[in-house]
């Protein structure tokens, strides 16, 4: 009780020292950037595989990249801007009959392309020389043509889009039920319109 | 309680900065908990390309980061401007991405294995070639969940 008149400690310097550790922080650390486009390789294979079986022409969609970054489609030039509609139309275009038939595309049904998704192959092939900017925005055109399909039949079958349900699915929030009905959804969207891209190894 | 309130004098007291250190320290442990460290220091050029069709890699350890890319600035001297691979904290041959792969594994838990991604930090304008090689490799080591990493935004302009 001796020491009632004694000061208080100053704690003017204190807003000093933590500005100073604030500022170290902002300036030392990186808001990490960690959002990709997600791929699966093939397995490796050592030996000579079995030929592949035939795939009809009229399945498979390819697009080459050269060094100079141009891009073949189909063996025409194409523009990147327009190739996410061309691969959606080759994907949607539903010419196939009798067992082949497809029961959810709103596309042409031409003799030349695809006869439905299940079938539909995209084949993509570039060069040693290519830039990977480009690559990647390929990549991303022909993956926002599938979203582009399976948004719309999600749509129409559930009501809300394949990335919308793929959100949920991903949110830590959804409950454990709700998840499964979820999960079924996008299995049967996937079974439906699978993605099947095919990368071929580089020339050059 | 009587202790407390004796002390008022007639004084009038000066405005109390003694709640700024909390507001700033507030700041601080939000910027502490919202950054994480880099744990490697770049050193190849590493502009990523852009794209919009993203998925988020949301389970941090279990990402191996492989960059790649031409040598920075400073680096430039010593290993030239060719488009290199960096594996942790230097640079690294095509051959070295397997072993790299073996060790990254054999330090996580095993039931954690499969669900192991590698990430490809790879700088926009390097060659295509450089980045089949890697994933020639990462498909001998079995490593065949990769992610682009990209910066989200419009891809057919952003990369050119």
């Amino acid at each position: 009780m001796a020491r009632r008149s004694s000061p208080e400690v100053n704690a003017g310097s204190m807003a000093d020292i933590a500005f100073l550790l604030l500022i170290f922080f902002l300036v030392t650390t990186t808001i990490e950037t960690d959002k990709g486009i997600s791929r699966k390789l093939p397995p490796w294979q050592d030996e000579e595989q079995p030929d592949p079986p035939k795939i009809k022409q009229r399945n498979i969609f390819t697009v080459v990249l050269n060094s100079n970054n141009d891009l073949l489609v189909e063996d025409e030039e194409m523009e990147l801007k327009d190739l996410r509609q061309a691969a959606f139309e080759f994907l949607d275009n539903g010419g196939g009959a009798g067992s082949e038939a497809c029961s959810f595309c709103q596309g042409a049904g031409s003799v030349e392309s695809s006869v439905n998704p299940q079938k539909a192959i995209i084949s993509l092939q570039n060069n040693r020389g290519t830039e990977y900017g480009t690559y990647i925005a390929v990549q991303n055109e022909l993956v926002a043509a599938y979203n582009m399909l399976r948004n719309r039949e999600a749509k129409r079958l559930y009501g809300a889009t394949f990335t919308e349900l793929e959100a949920q699915y991903n949110d830590p929030k959804t409950g454990e039920g709700r998840k499964e009905s979820l999960k079924e959804k996008i299995e049967a969207i996937k079974d439906m319109i699978p993605q099947k891209l095919s990368e071929a190894e580089p020339k050059g | 309680m009587s202790k407390f309130t004796k002390k008022k004098s007639g004084e009038l007291p000066a405005i109390s900065t003694a709640s700024l250190p909390d507001i700033v320290f507030m700041l601080l442990f939000f910027f502490m908990v919202a950054t994480t460290m880099r744990e490697t220091t770049l050193m190849v050029q590493n502009s990523l390309p852009t794209a919009d069709q993203v998925e988020k890699l949301d389970k941090k350890d279990l990402v191996m980061y492989i960059y790649a890319g031409k040598p920075s600035q400073r680096y430039q001297q010593k290993y030239g401007t060719e488009a290199r691979i960096q594996l942790n904290d230097k640079f690294a041959d095509v051959s070295e991405v397997q072993s790299f792969i073996y060790s990254e594994r054999d330090s996580k838990r095993e039931e954690l294995i499969p669900y192991l991604t590698t990430a490809l930090k790879v700088d926009k304008e390097t060659n295509m070639g450089l980045v089949s090689d890697i994933k020639q490799e990462l498909r001998k080591a079995e490593a065949l969940k990769i992610n682009y990493t990209t910066v989200q935004g419009d891809a057919t302009t952003g990369n050119e």
